[in-house]
């Protein structure tokens, strides 16, 4: 493993469930070090792509590389390497932040010394340090956001991953959450991979963005490279120009529906 | 190992935490105690049967259990809904010790709560025919705990939504109770009754525990034990294929 090897590496990766392309031959790389967003509307095949790279989901077909490893053959070292979060919520409300840790790291192989170490120092980072013997359920949607992604980030992970992160939450939380991720970035040199559908956090946080439509990558680059390309003053107007429609919170037309009918049927696939 | 500790640990946490849980689970016990216990027994005596209580503490005992620990395999769709299932499903370690740590913590907690009940029946009244045999009783309840919460463990990684779940209680759990000679004695029985009877894992947990706390028995120690085992055994193989197939 070389600094020159890309953290992510995806060719031509298709997932189909039934007659639907859910992901249709998309291709790209994410390097070392960078923030990466995909930006598309719900049912775009963001989730499918994550769940593929996260070992939860077998490609239909395409070669997926993480750390130079397969998902799929190599599913453990895979899993060890990368910290996910979740769109849905993940935590168990009735155990405090530390525990929720602790259990995480256990389940992760961290030694003992070092997760109890890499817990005081993610709770004290994402500011819930004053709050780790209090259950979760008393938590707010910000914090357990933030303490999500502190767990992720305990067992040391080369990628993060990012499903909808601020869904749900207030612009203050939100803010505050990517300020938190932006700083680990920097500091740790963690590679993030993130999914959104809000134009300006693509365009404020990631390196580089792909926005990604019906399964399809439409554009990859950085926010300023797809402005410039499509000659658009804003993100919003790339957008715009590139797939032909505004962004919607939710846009579901008979094929979304298509799709969300092959997950809930076809998603069993181990 | 440590993975299956922490899992198991959460259980048990999660147990002590919930006091309202915890004593809420008391009170169909202690009903079945307090009222058929003492309800019924003038006509057993009558029946020349002797004390109701002695006869039906032990099959109260065997309730608890069966309840618990079918609630802490049903738990598993709690977590499911809330998200925390997926945490552990994801991560680096085979799903059979997921599996095992999460049954062993239920069937702890059943445990215990097998224990609490014993001591209530003491204040009942309810005298074991020896106190040396007491703790081979715990083992028994720890035996029986086992089994159920593997069974609930099956239950728990085949049903989708809380949907079904009244129909498990009602198709499943109460008949074991019923059948399992726990409120009865199982003699002169209707054939298909006394076949039912017999199939019913709980009926060789209840005699068990009559058998080594009151000294009555009916298909004496050594089978109850061998059957209780087999089916654990059994349970536990099949709860772990189910929960090798729940998708992330």
């Amino acid at each position: 493993m070389t600094d020159a090897q890309p953290a992510i590496r995806v060719a031509h990766l298709v997932k189909q469930f039934g007659d639907v392309k859910a992901v249709d031959d998309i291709s790209f790389e994410v390097q070392r070090g960078e923030i990466f967003a995909f930006l598309g509307p719900n049912g775009a095949g963001k989730t499918t792509t994550i769940r593929m790279l996260t070992t939860l989901l077998q490609p239909t077909s395409g070669t997926l590389e993480m750390d130079g490893l397969d998902p799929v053959t190599n599913r453990d070292a895979v899993r060890r390497r990368i910290g996910v979060v979740f769109q849905d919520p993940s935590l168990d409300q009735d155990l405090t932040a530390w525990e929720n840790m602790e259990i995480h790291g256990v389940l992760y192989g961290v030694p003992r010394k070092e997760r109890r170490e890499r817990t005081d120092l993610l709770l004290g980072l994402f500011e819930l340090a004053d709050r780790r013997n209090a259950p979760v359920k008393t938590f707010s949607g910000g914090m357990r956001r933030r303490l999500e992604i502190a767990r992720g980030l305990l067992h040391t992970p080369h990628v993060l991953f990012l499903d909808e992160p601020t869904l749900g939450l207030d612009p203050q939380s939100r803010n505050q959450m990517w300020a938190h991720v932006q700083t680990l970035n920097a500091q740790d040199g963690v590679t993030v991979f993130l999914t959104t559908h809000y134009m300006d956090e693509a365009d404020r946080v990631a390196k580089r963005i792909a926005i990604i439509d019906h399964g399809h990558i439409v554009a990859i680059g950085s926010s300023s490279e797809l402005k410039e390309r499509t000659k658009t003053e804003s993100l919003e107007g790339a957008f715009l120009a590139l797939t032909g429609t505004a962004i919607r919170e939710e846009t579901v037309g008979a094929a979304d529906r298509m799709r969300q009918v092959g997950r809930m049927w076809g998603g069993r696939t181990r | 190992m440590n993975v299956v500790y922490i899992l198991w640990l959460r259980e048990v946490k999660k147990y002590f935490r919930s006091r309202a849980q915890m004593i809420g689970s008391l009170g169909s016990p202690i009903m079945y105690l307090g009222i058929l216990g003492f309800g019924l027994g003038p006509i057993f005596q009558k029946a020349g049967e002797g004390s109701y209580l002695q006869f039906m503490a032990p099959g109260v005992m065997g309730m608890t259990i069966l309840f618990t620990s079918i609630f802490s395999g049903v738990a598993l769709l709690w977590d499911r809904q809330f998200g925390f299932l997926k945490e552990t499903l994801v991560a680096p370690v085979p799903r059979l010790t997921i599996m095992i740590g999460r049954t062993l913590g239920g069937a702890t907690v059943a445990t215990m709560q097998g224990l609490l009940i014993f001591v209530i029946t003491l204040i009942a009244g309810f005298r074991p025919v020896s106190w040396v045999v007491v703790p081979v009783a715990f083992l028994l309840m720890a035996l029986i705990a086992l089994v159920f919460a593997a069974l609930g463990t099956i239950i728990g990684s085949s049903l989708k939504d809380m949907q079904g779940f009244s129909l498990i209680m009602n198709f499943l759990a109460m008949p074991i109770f019923f059948l399992s000679g726990a409120l009865y004695p199982l003699r002169n029985l209707p054939t298909p009754l006394a076949v039912l009877t017999r199939i019913d894992p709980l009926t060789y947990g209840v005699d068990g525990l009559r058998t080594v706390l009151t000294g009555s028995s009916r298909f004496g120690l050594p089978l109850d034990v061998v059957a209780l085992i087999g089916v654990a055994a059994l349970l536990l193989a099949i709860g772990a294929w189910r929960f090798s197939k729940i998708e992330a």
